[in-house]
């Protein structure tokens, strides 16, 4: 079983550069043990990579013990229902079979009996309850949140992910790395369609990292609307409630990349805003603690320093990239209702309208003065007044802006 | 669709009712509404499957080809509401005015004015629904549970969807009281409520569930549309409310709803397997009972459908056990239809196939429904396509398969004629694998991780997608087939349908002519007709 | 139709209609249920002061509150504990302070609403204090420190060790000018 991966079991998918070009890997039962598994995955490999396929027929390869816990109970049912499956429509079809008028059956008269009814009544009503009762303990150890090492408050936001390390101080914002012009295949024939990423669609700027083999706890809000923090391969789902917290846990097993989604529909870029976490060796984790903490200290800018047009753009346009590319595309050419930049009154006309649109939204655009510092506020504004097209040449101070939320 | 050809047969009922466009406004026939109800059921079932069939060619390939992220969200909304409010349940209530009548020997519904009303409202409502497309913001696209706070943020197509869902629920609610009047005082003389066919039975229960549970959902929309205009903050933390009491408010409702979709097949699945095995259904009191005990119990498990908000370990396992528990009653049914099947003396025309069909595929679904029943499970399941496969089986195979048994069983009564029979088996097998084909693979593509309601997926979800789009137009193909080739030829014309056309049945329906004539049992039927048919049914 | 005045047609429809009725005034009923049950089993947030029954303080065990807090994207406050974490014996009584900025020029109302992980460690968290029991207005750029005052009951169950307090500030409508 070793031979076969999953796609999404972090470093081994990292490896695989060149997905299509490595066959087909499929993945058939769980238990590693299990040799009849093993010959039925051989067969099942052997026919996959035929195809080239890239599919994967059950759960992504657990990393975590409750996910384990949860793939065995997930086969346990499944073999169940099989067995269930096989019985309960072996003797309809035996009956359909046998039992036809074209065969001359001639029709039974009976219509009832108390002892068969309570027997196929009783004996799914024991296994339903010993099933649950198998799941049980999962369920209640899927609840214990006691006894963290680490501590990460996720934050949900339309459409993005907010990771604030509690213990250390500080935080990030995670969303899709994947460009937009990759997954925008509007009126492309096939040839102008872009070749897609590896990762396409799983991929973020900021990726969580977490240390191995420690308890992760999470503690979960969102900002806006309700959003699911979900990564399969941990079986860690849980629905980040604006105005609530709520908890959840992960003990990964395994140092590797380890993607999810959100699981709960936010509105429009509900496809697009997935989970990274970069499960690391505990050494690498406090590495990349420190590295983060002295980021944190250096982003911390100085709202009243003299900035040049080159460093203003420079800055803007990541701030750009990241905030407003969404809406306003990143060629600045907008799209349906949401204006193109590029040449529009606001960005060439009146700064303080425009500083004053930025810092209050205007329709469906938001008010940038809570989520934006006073710097990327006036970095962003005057990369907008100076990119493309707009070269006004305006410098926007972010003491202009810090003047403006008076 | 049917009367309306057929008239020149029976001038003599022509006599007390209005011709033309006014039959059907002012209907009050229990057949004329019921055929108005089959009618706008079939239309939207036509218009919700080319939102399914929009969703899929935007899923056929990763990357957005075709729609927006904010339309392909509209989409999934309205295809979800418009199946559930304006298909499935209008054309149950079709069929319960169509045949509960004939069935229990009455002449009529209960309250035939009232009935027309509840018709009538359906259409403005789905006007509302087809009208959210085209005003500013476009129509609902927080999923067809509309849960708040997303549902707040929404534009005026969210008013319009709560409208209708009011204008709707109030339409349900009315068709509710006149099946469970007409159900418990006008059968006929001798025919005791343990004497009902099973139809009938489901019915009534479902007719009580939606006297329950709509008012709920009005109560739940109602909060949002005054959370969102009216400053009220049932569902905004910020005024002390709290989002997930929408979704249990929600789900109070939803639930039970699930049973109102799958409760009137069941029925009908019991009327046409004894006909088509030649044999009484098996175990008819344990079948009521276990019709009545999913009832009861779809109360106590609604809270399944939350196992990710966070609620605590206490309540994870109580709603883990109830939810399992659904599987035994709902296993004592298919249980029961094997039994009626077994040693009977089958035939296989498409009523029967299309419920054999709905008995291999519903139990499908109940076996996924197991599965999810399982908290610690569910947790990864929860709203990935796995969800979207097992309620598609037990709603699509289920519902529709058993709606597609009901009409080709009594096509012959209604129109009196006979459908053509190999196209009958051509529409049960093109859409039996069709089916197949588009939400098999689903089962596959949730357990592998792809969240529902996205427009887009990573690249290893391609192939399952692509196979669930072919096999979704070839389902919407099928569909159409049915309209052209099966439905409207039947209509029109054929071969004459005796009184009897199934050999096995033994109801009231089949003791009055085909077509059946435009007042039916204006004489109640004779006690002994009533007893030598629940004779012949083995009900005592 | 000659059964439409039927008394007994009529009779059941009127049981049916106030069924109805009383199933639509359930789904409101459920409000203030949801309320009694989350604050029984502390799902939810009390935002009003809790009376301390027993002070006893059990020095044998030690229990660490997190704090935590957010503010929504439309208010313009800074909002921080200042100590991110405590260790607290049950039955103490403990003053912890946030310290808010109202970074815009305007006045602006904010109402905190608190929350707690675990579930159930909010009938066992008794805040006598707190700024979250009313609205806060802020002036233009004013920086305030909030108080909360609070003591976990001796009776929490012995394998709860954390406790986490959220605060989640959000903007109250219409007070954002002059209110």
């Amino acid at each position: 079983m070793q031979a076969f991966q999953f796609r999404d079991a972090g470093t081994v998918a990292q490896t695989n550069s060149t997905p299509a070009a490595a066959g087909g890997r499929i993945v058939v039962g769980e238990n590693m043990k299990n040799h009849r598994n093993k010959l039925l995955a051989t067969l099942a490999l052997f026919g996959a990579s035929l195809s080239h396929a890239e599919y994967q027929l059950n759960f992504q390869q657990p990393a975590t013990s409750i996910a384990q816990d949860v793939y065995s109970l997930h086969m346990t049912l499944l073999w169940i229902c099989l067995v269930i499956f096989v019985i309960v429509f072996g003797v309809m079809f035996y009956s359909i079979f046998k039992h036809r008028k074209s065969t001359g059956h001639k029709p039974a008269d009976f219509h009832e009996s108390v002892t068969v009814e309570v027997v196929w009544t009783v004996i799914p009503l024991l296994i339903v309850v010993a099933m649950a009762w198998q799941a049980t303990k999962v369920v209640i150890n899927q609840k214990n949140t006691k006894g963290a090492d680490v501590t990460v408050k996720v934050t949900g936001y339309q459409w993005k992910w907010g990771y604030d390390y509690l213990d250390e101080g500080f935080g990030f914002h995670s969303k899709l790395a994947t460009p937009q012009t990759q997954y925008e295949n509007f009126g492309k024939d096939s040839q102008q369609v872009e070749k897609k990423n590896e990762n396409y669609l799983l991929e973020v700027d900021n990726a969580m990292v977490v240390p191995v083999g420690k308890k992760v706890r999470l503690l979960l809000t969102a900002n806006d609307v309700i959003h699911s923090w979900w990564v399969p391969a941990f079986s860690t789902k849980q629905d980040a409630i604006p105005g609530f917290i709520r908890d959840t846990w992960f003990k990964a097993d395994r140092v590797g990349v380890y993607r999810g989604q959100c699981a709960e529909l936010c509105g429009k870029d509900h496809g697009f805003m997935p989970i990274v976490v970069n499960v690391v060796s505990d050494e690498d984790y406090k590495k990349w603690v420190s590295e983060q903490k002295k980021k944190a200290a250096e982003s911390a800018d100085d709202p009243n320093k003299k900035w040049e047009l080159a460093d203003l753009m420079k800055r803007g346009e990541k701030v750009y990239q990241d905030n407003c590319a969404v809406c306003h595309k990143p060629d600045g050419k907008g799209m349906g209702a949401f204006p193109a930049l590029d040449g529009s009154k606001i960005a060439k006309g009146d700064r303080s309208a425009h500083v004053g649109i930025v810092l209050a939204g205007k329709n469906a655009m938001p008010g940038w003065s809570k989520t934006l510092s006073d710097t990327e506020i006036a970095a962003v504004i005057t990369y907008e007044r100076n990119a493309w097209g707009n070269k006004t040449g305006d410098v926007v101070q972010p003491s202009d802006i810090k003047a403006a939320r008076k | 669709m049917t009367t309306a050809t057929h008239v020149t047969d029976h001038a003599h009922d022509h006599h007390d009712h209005p011709s033309g466009i006014m039959r059907w406004v002012t209907a009050t026939n229990h057949k004329d509404i019921g055929t108005l109800y089959l009618w706008f059921a079939f239309i939207m079932f036509l218009s919700g499957g080319v939102m399914a069939l929009c969703i899929r060619l935007e899923l056929f390939q990763p990357g957005l080809q075709y729609f927006r992220p904010e339309l392909f969200n509209q989409f999934t909304t309205l295809h979800g509401l418009v199946m559930v409010f304006g298909a499935i349940m209008p054309a149950f209530t079709g069929l319960a005015n169509w045949m509960l009548p004939l069935m229990l020997g009455a002449p009529d519904m209960a309250f035939a004015r009232m009935n027309n009303w509840s018709f009538w409202l359906l259409p403005p409502a789905a006007a509302l629904l087809m009208i959210s497309f085209v005003v500013p913001g476009g129509a609902a696209a927080a999923g067809w549970t509309l849960y708040a706070p997303l549902a707040t943020q929404m534009g005026v197509g969210m008013d319009l969807t709560i409208f209708a869902i009011h204008i709707m629920g109030i339409s349900s609610i009315m068709g509710a009281i006149n099946i469970i009047v007409t159900i418990l005082n006008m059968r006929a003389p001798g025919m005791t409520l343990m004497k009902m066919p099973m139809f009938a039975w489901t019915s009534l229960i479902t007719a009580y569930l939606l006297i329950a549970v709509m008012p709920v959902l009005a109560g739940a929309v109602t909060m949002v549309l005054t959370d969102r205009h009216f400053g009220t903050n049932f569902f905004n933390a910020a005024g002390g409310g709290d989002p997930v009491l929408y979704q249990h408010i929600f789900w109070f409702f939803g639930h039970p709803e699930v049973y109102i979709m799958a409760l009137p097949a069941f029925g009908v699945v019991s009327q046409v397997i004894p006909t088509f095995s030649r044999k009484p259904l098996f175990g008819y009191h344990s079948m009521v009972y276990a019709t009545a005990s999913i009832a009861i119990l779809s109360f106590m498990v609604w809270a399944h459908h939350m196992f990710a908000v966070g609620m605590p370990v206490t309540a994870q396992l109580f709603f883990m056990y109830a939810t399992a528990l659904i599987a035994v009653p709902t296993g004592v049914k298919v249980f029961n239809w094997i039994a009626t099947m077994w040693k009977g003396a089958m035939t296989f025309e498409t009523p029967m196939l299309f419920a054999i069909g709905f008995v291999c595929l519903f139990t499908m679904g109940g076996f996924s429904g197991v599965v999810l029943s399982i908290a610690a499970v569910d947790i990864q399941l929860q709203d990935t396509y796995y969800v979207v496969a097992h309620f598609h089986y037990v709603l699509v195979a289920g519902a529709l398969f058993s709606l597609f048994a009901a009409v080709y069983y009594w096509l012959p009564k209604w129109t009196g004629h006979m459908y053509p029979e190999g196209r009958g088996k051509v529409h049960f097998w093109w859409s039996m694998i069709a089916f197949n084909v588009t939400f098999f693979p689903m089962h596959f593509l949730g357990l592998a991780g792809m969240p529902r309601r996205i427009p887009d997926y990573a690249t290893q979800f391609t192939e399952f997608n692509t196979m669930a789009t072919v096999g979704a137009f070839a389902f919407g193909i099928a569909q159409v087939y049915f309209l052209f080739f099966v439905l409207l030829p039947t209509i029109k014309g054929g071969q004459k349908a005796p009184q009897r056309p199934w050999e096995g049945g033994q109801t009231l329906e089949w003791e009055v002519p085909s077509p059946a004539p435009f007042h039916t049992w204006e004489e109640p039927p004779a006690r002994e007709l009533v007893d030598k048919l629940s004779a012949e049914q083995k009900l005592h | 139709m000659s059964q439409t005045s039927d008394p007994g047609n009529r009779q059941i429809l009127r049981r049916l209609l106030i069924v109805a009725v009383m199933m639509f005034g359930f789904g409101y009923a459920l409000v203030p249920f949801y309320e009694k049950i989350c604050s029984v089993t502390g799902i939810n947030n009390m935002m009003k002061p809790d009376v301390m029954g027993n002070t006893q303080i059990d020095k044998t065990r030690w229990i660490t509150v997190e704090f935590d807090s957010n503010t929504r994207h439309d208010l313009p406050w800074d909002f921080i504990p200042e100590k991110k974490k405590v260790m607290v014996h049950p039955g103490e009584l403990v003053h912890v302070q946030y310290r808010v900025t109202n970074k815009s020029a305007d006045k602006v109302a904010g109402q905190a609403i608190p929350s707690y992980s675990p579930a159930l460690a909010a009938q066992y968290f008794k805040k006598l204090e707190c700024f979250c029991f009313a609205k806060q207005t802020m002036g233009g750029q004013e920086s305030r420190v909030m108080p909360v005052v609070f003591a976990i009951e001796p009776s929490l169950p012995k394998d709860v060790n954390t406790i986490t307090l959220s605060y989640t500030f959000f903007m109250v409508e219409g007070a954002t000018k002059g209110g």
